[in-house]
């Protein structure tokens, strides 16, 4: 007679398995695999109690709420994965508002025939990641769709952070006589994924910056509470960026291209494309604006962190009407770093 | 990166500069042309007219390929993937050129048509060999840089037996382009486009040579000095020209000397000649018909044709009434004289091809020297068009 | 299309194929347009082929060129 345990239930197999129907259809299936992987991994109070939503005392202060949907393709690549890119790309965007993150909420949509072994990998990225900034992933959903209406998995997270008080951080307050900084080399996250990309492969030892900056943040408004911009130039790169900040703030920028930290394969791999540093997508960087007689201080504040050894004043905000933001060119000419048209295709011409 | 950023150095730029200011003759204007988009790109990217005196014009040619691809190909391009359900390859500075019905490439394949970007020709050899049931066509575009890669891939076809690959060719000639400018009514009746020297392509001369640039300076009496392609060679080739008009000579030379000799790459020519011929005419978009100013595919490997497998047949489309693009190519107006530069026409919705390829004069304008149209000044209140570089603004 | 980069080629593979390296970037390319290619040569690339090979000599010489232009000027501005 064969001894099969008494309460035995088989448990997924993440080795083989891949997602089917059922793990969406709100029955035992989807139930086991929210168990088994996601509450097993993220583990906190709020996931062990079972609910679909989760509670908590709601904190004293001004509260900021993000959210960010991630897609990117591939799903793997050097320094990440969609799971933590989907972690810190939450954070920061609390972070950005001069917030402490508090929660995290995560949604996945599955598409049928998904290898359960890569969601495993995915899921305990974003579990590592989130453990590393000290955020829980608190709720979450998981929906399916069928085959080939998906690219794989699509994960949506939501963050919630507390505004300290006496921070005001917008883009709108940017003023004349203020000073631009970045908190080190851009380019890096996406020449990474571009270096995947099927017919542009070519070899580099770059890896994504994907990273969290709360920690980053805390510490530059604890020095510099007068900061007045911070954002994360992630698609549309640093140009886009700057550019966001000029037409909210109703100002232009002068900047120096010999300032920009950039990696010199960075540099090379967008010299073999026709691409431009500037608009090529970050995920571990922030732009900062503060008042110009603060730049010294926050600038050695900016590099004493992990997150900023390579920080660096890239320039200042100047009164125009036309919200231009000018570069001065390492060559010695001044040109307009406009805003991105389209989405930047690797030119031959 | 070697061979790159010493070729970028500003230093050396404002020494040039300062040469270029004390060798040009007062009361005297340079007018020179400079025909490669790549150069086009170049001085817009790096501001090197801020850096030029105020008597050297420069003058965007034809010198983009994408430019100057009449309308009437880009809808063929389209329909071999809409109505004959090819895989269209193609380089990615076609994908946004504006063809008929409001449509282009891109806006073809958000429709459904199967058209994909590639980096290189020989990548879309690769897709007919992934997709033997599907008919692929490369979209093949450019000035004699890219036609030997084009040779090669249909080559490499013929001796794969590939049944299902061809190329729907649009290669152009540099020298045609540049006589056709000099014949043209402005330039040589009407000088209305005084035209006194030209800045001669870099990579195209790396495969063709210096050579055939022998006859415009001969028979036009107009100096050609064939340029690099980084900011140091436009300027140091921008000076020779200055030399040679000051002495009055109309010779050929060549800054490019690190990359081209007189007589190319022989190989890459042999390739080109061997699967290439002359078509007796093409339609360059703003130039109109060109004689011997385009290849087609020989008979000889007529079996990769696009143009006989399809049975295309060429519609000549006008271009939109307000747009320049024609003139502009030619080198007889400015952007800035469009009417709808910048405020219909942007790279966001280009109206014509000067305003898609970032080489196209209007393009580069829009995206790098449209500030100085409008006279903006610094907080420091120094205005931003007066060209003197300047040096690094924070401490 | 013009659009062509000055790379350093560090792997010949066959006649017709190698690697090149452009500021730690590396890319398997073409060298059929060209002959005898040896690593260490620099040549243009463009379009994922080898156009011609880059004369370090003659590289020299214009940045000589460059330098020379900044000499002196035979009259005050």
């Amino acid at each position: 007679m064969s001894a099969v345990k008494k309460d035995y239930v088989r448990p997924v197999d993440f080795r083989h398995g891949r997602v089917d129907m059922t793990h969406g259809g709100g029955g035992r299936a989807m139930a086991q695999l929210i168990d088994e992987l996601f509450a097993a991994n993220f583990a906190n109070e709020w996931l062990a109690q079972g609910n679909d939503g989760a509670v908590f005392s709601a904190p004293a202060g001004r509260m900021v709420i993000a959210t960010d949907s991630h897609v990117v393709s591939p799903l793997f690549f050097p320094g990440g994965d969609i799971g933590c890119l989907s972690v810190h790309g939450t954070l920061n965007d609390v972070a950005m508002a001069g917030a402490r993150p508090l929660y995290l909420a995560a949604s996945f949509i599955l598409e049928e025939g998904f290898p359960l072994a890569d969601l495993k990998r995915i899921v305990e990225s974003m579990a590592h990641a989130a453990r590393d900034a000290g955020v829980p992933i608190v709720t979450g959903d998981t929906k399916v769709v069928e085959q080939g209406k998906g690219d794989g998995v699509f994960i949506t997270t939501t963050g919630f952070g507390v505004v300290p008080p006496g921070i005001e951080i917008s883009g709108d307050r940017a003023r004349p006589g203020d000073a631009i900084l970045v908190s080190g080399t851009i380019g890096d996250h996406g020449v990474a994924i571009m270096s995947l990309r099927e017919n542009l492969s070519f070899e580099t030892t770059i890896e994504s910056d994907t990273a969290a900056l709360h920690g980053l943040v805390a510490a530059m408004i604890e020095a510099v509470p007068s900061i007045r911009c911070l954002r994360d130039p992630t698609r549309g790169g640093l140009g886009t960026t700057l550019n966001e900040f000029a037409r909210q703030s109703g100002v232009g920028m002068l900047i120096r291209e010999a300032a920009i930290p950039v990696k010199a394969q960075v540099n090379a791999a967008c010299e073999f494309l026709g691409l431009d540093p500037l608009y090529v997508a970050n995920e571990g960087k922030l732009i900062a604006i503060c008042p110009g007689a603060d730049a010294g201080r926050l600038l050695a504040v900016m590099r004493g962190h992990a997150r900023g050894a390579d920080a660096a004043i890239i320039g200042e905000v100047v009164a125009d009407a036309h919200r231009f933001v000018q570069m001065e060119t390492a060559f010695g000419g001044r040109r307009v770093v406009d805003w991105l048209t389209g989405e930047q295709l690797p030119r031959i011409c | 990166m070697k061979y790159i950023d010493e070729f970028r150095d500003g230093e050396l730029a404002r020494s040039i500069a300062r040469r270029i200011g004390a060798e040009v003759q007062a009361g005297r204007s340079y007018n020179l042309m400079e025909f490669c988009g790549g150069h086009t790109h170049a001085i817009s990217r790096y501001g090197i007219k801020d850096l030029l005196p105020s008597n050297v014009n420069m003058i965007h040619g034809p010198g983009c390929p994408v430019c100057v691809l009449p309308i009437g190909r880009i809808d063929n391009a389209i329909r071999l993937a809409t109505e004959n359900k090819a895989i269209v390859a193609t380089y990615a500075d076609t994908m946004r050129v504006p063809a008929s019905g409001g449509l282009s490439l891109m806006k073809a394949k958000a429709r459904g048509a199967d058209i994909r970007m590639v980096y290189s020709a020989a990548d879309a050899l690769k897709i007919a060999q992934d997709n033997p049931a599907r008919e692929v066509v490369f979209f093949a575009i450019g000035f004699e840089t890219t036609t030997p890669p084009t040779a090669i891939v249909i080559r490499q076809a013929r001796a794969l037996d590939l049944r299902n690959f061809s190329v729907f060719c649009n290669h152009v000639l540099t020298p045609s382009a540049i006589t056709h400018i000099l014949e043209s009514p402005e330039v040589r009746e009407l000088g209305t486009v005084p035209l006194d020297g030209f800045i001669g392509p870099a990579h195209v001369s790396t495969v063709i040579g210096s050579q055939p640039y022998e006859y415009f300076a001969e028979e036009y009496q107009r100096p050609v000095v064939i340029a690099g392609f980084e900011p140091l060679d436009v300027m140091q080739a921008i000076l020779m020209l200055v030399r040679q008009l000051n002495d009055g000579r109309a010779e050929v030379e060549n800054e490019f000397t690190r990359a081209v000799t007189r007589e190319g790459n022989e190989k890459a020519k042999a390739l080109v000649a061997e699967v290439f011929e002359l078509r007796r005419s093409f339609e360059w978009r703003g130039l109109g018909e060109v004689p011997y100013s385009a290849l087609r595919i020989k008979d000889a490997y007529a079996g990769f044709d696009a143009e006989r497998r399809f049975g295309i047949t060429y519609r000549s489309v006008a271009d939109n009434k307000a747009c320049e693009c024609g003139a502009i190519l030619r080198g007889v107006r400015k952007p800035t004289d469009c009417k709808v530069f910048g405020t219909v026409c942007t790279p966001e919705n280009p109206i014509g091809s000067c305003m898609v390829s970032s080489e196209g004069a209007c393009a580069a304008h829009y995206t790098y020297g449209r500030f100085k149209d409008v006279g903006i000044r610094t907080a420091a209140g120094t205005p931003a068009r007066d060209g003197t570089p300047r040096g690094a603004v924070m401490p | 299309m013009c659009l062509a980069i000055p790379a350093r080629v560090v792997e010949v593979l066959n006649e017709s194929e190698g690697t090149i390296d452009l500021g730690g970037v590396r890319k398997r390319i073409s060298f059929e347009l060209l002959t005898d290619v040896a690593p260490g040569d620099y040549v243009i690339v463009h379009v994922g082929y080898a156009l011609q090979k880059l004369d370090p000599a003659e590289a020299e010489r214009t940045l000589a060129l460059f330098a020379e232009a900044g000499g002196p000027t035979a009259e005050a501005a």
